[in-house]
């Protein structure tokens, strides 16, 4: 397909709380991905960076930051900030580069040292930022959303606590696996059940963790690759960037309402449905089709909502999918193989990144323990604060 | 003297009382109704654009989700630090005529095991918080949502 870039490498700094700069996890990313690419930091002709917003000004700049760290050579640079979606956003301006012909290799890196506990919006008084603003008025965290809408699907689908916790099993099972992964030890739903309250429904261990980490991709044109001796890479056939569609009908953060209904009627696709539905679209790939995804897991409960907006069964059939044992490895659709967020915890700028390494390397057949049998078609989900979209089709 | 009382957004909610209201904005155009209040232009990308004007939202709503705040929520969210953590809950409110969800805090006292989804609940002025002291300080009012069975 003429649509396609090759994934030449993919790299990542190990997640968990190291202490160190964001500059140094992206780094030591980049050199790894260069490295899984088997070409040189000269060869690269543009860097795009994912922002960080905590970690001071260089945060700001990313693309450049790392650039500088790895010795300034002249490269085309760019920075995308666009919350969680900002892996996706430099993976789509990369590839937009290479297709339009103004790069053969891109170099894409993001990376975070993110604070302990909640995140929280950026300081000063701020009443003109709608995150600023459900701090101050509501003292709405991110978890307050996650329990929302777990409660939410327990009322409308009758999903259970007990479902959201197998969601926990299930990916710790998997992120044990992961020698990228902070949390490398396997979870009961006993262990589950045992932990606090954070916002009811859910529970410590269903939401996941702040962490540092860093992720980058080689991504270069298909005609490059093969001239640098990848006949069959992996292949980029899909990325989604898009906004949600008026009226946005599900309170979403950070809003503190949705928007109204009573102007426009609703056209019934969620705005998570409609960036997976961008997806598909663009890969002219269904979801019957896929061997894999990895999903943006924020909280146990938010996954199964996942595999609804995924296509990978009918709303509100979520959790008879997770108790079937599809979405486990093995399973007709499994989701989640790297261990997701619940074995990862955020960073923010590299999770979008990371998930595609996760296909990359699926899809490659060199997941080791972890390996998807087989594996030919992936996707990933994820989705930015302030309605960014963010999905990507991989193949082989 | 008592702390001064300022709501913590200024033009979201008004009135004292059974008159208290959250406030939105109405487009004259296409009926889309907007809280927080929008003042620009109309949102909906298929409106020619119409004036956008004040509207008192429905005072009764019916709940959407619920959950809680078993954390301290960090800063901006004022709290006294060198109190106790007292959780309380936040309930996402589906208004029928103005076909919208808001969330607010529900009024101190009722928990999440007072809930259900579907449960009918009327906005209510309520205190976020205060600040400095009782001469000269301020006190902080919002909207709190109160179940209609409740009359504490
Ligand atoms: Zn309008």
């Amino acid at each position: 397909m003429t649509g396609d870039v090759a994934v030449l490498g993919a790299g990542m700094h190990p997640w968990g709380k190291w202490g160190r700069s964001f500059v140094e996890y992206g780094t030591a990313a980049a050199r790894a991905a260069l490295a899984d690419a088997g070409i040189g930091w000269r060869d690269v002709q543009s860097v795009v960076g994912a922002d960080t917003v905590r970690g001071g000004y260089p945060g700001y700049v990313a693309g450049a930051t790392f650039a500088k760290a790895l010795g300034w050579q002249g490269a085309r640079v760019t920075s995308v900030y666009a919350a969680c979606a900002s892996g996706a956003q430099a993976i789509a301006t990369a590839r937009a580069q290479i297709l339009a012909g103004l790069a053969d290799v891109v170099l894409v890196v993001g990376a975070d040292a993110a604070p302990k506990g909640f995140f929280r919006p950026a300081g000063g008084d701020r009443p003109d930022d709608p995150d600023w603003l459900r701090f101050r008025v509501l003292g709405a965290t991110n978890p307050t959303y996650f329990g929302l809408y777990a409660r939410r699907r327990m009322a409308v689908h009758g999903d259970t606590l007990e479902d959201f916790a197998q969601v926990k099993v299930k990916n710790a099972a998997c992120g044990a696996l992961n020698p990228h992964a902070r949390y490398r030890t396997a979870v009961s739903a006993e262990e589950v059940a045992a932990s606090a309250v954070v916002a009811d429904p859910l529970r410590l261990l269903d939401i996941c963790a702040t962490s540092d980490g860093g992720a980058s991709l080689v991504l270069s044109s298909m005609e490059f690759a093969r001239r640098h001796g990848a006949t069959d890479p992996v292949r980029i056939r899909a990325v989604s960037t898009v906004t949600p569609t008026y009226p946005n009908t599900v309170l979403d953060l950070p809003d503190i309402a949705t928007d109204s209904a009573a102007g426009v009627e609703p056209d019934g696709a969620s705005f998570r449905s409609s960036i997976a539905r961008a997806a598909y679209e663009e890969a002219g790939i269904g979801p019957e089709e896929l061997s894999l995804a990895e999903v943006y897991d924020l909280s146990t409960a938010l996954e199964l909502q996942w595999y609804e907006d995924l296509g990978l069964c009918a709303e509100g059939a979520a959790a008879k999918l997770l108790r079937e044992g599809a979405t486990a490895p093995g399973g007709r659709i499994p989701v989640n193989v790297s261990g997701g967020l619940a074995s990862f915890g955020e960073a923010v700028p590299a999770q979008a990144i990371a998930q595609v390494c996760e296909l990359t390397w699926q899809l490659r057949g060199t997941a080791g323990a972890r390996q998807v049998t087989g594996a030919r078609v992936g996707i990933t989900a994820n989705q930015g604060l302030f309605g960014h979209g963010s999905s990507v089709v991989a193949v082989r | 003297m008592t702390r001064t009382r300022t709501p913590v957004v200024a033009g979201w909610f008004a009135g004292e009382g059974e008159d208290f209201r959250l406030l939105g904005t109405r487009c004259s155009a296409c009926a889309s109704v907007y809280f927080p209040r929008q003042d620009g232009a109309c949102r909906n990308p298929g409106c020619a654009g119409g004036d956008l004007v004040e509207v008192p939202l429905s005072r009764r709503g019916r709940i959407w989700s619920y959950t809680d705040a078993r954390y301290r929520p960090p800063e901006p969210y004022v709290s006294d630090r060198e109190l106790p953590w007292e959780p309380y809950t936040l309930i996402a409110v589906e208004l029928a005529a103005e076909r919208l969800v808001v969330l607010g805090q529900g009024v101190p006292g009722v928990s999440v095991a007072d809930l259900e989804i579907g449960m009918e609940v009327e906005v209510v002025p309520g205190l976020l918080g205060e600040d400095g002291d009782e001469a000269s300080g301020t006190a902080w009012t919002t909207w709190h949502w109160r179940p209609t069975g409740v009359t504490a």
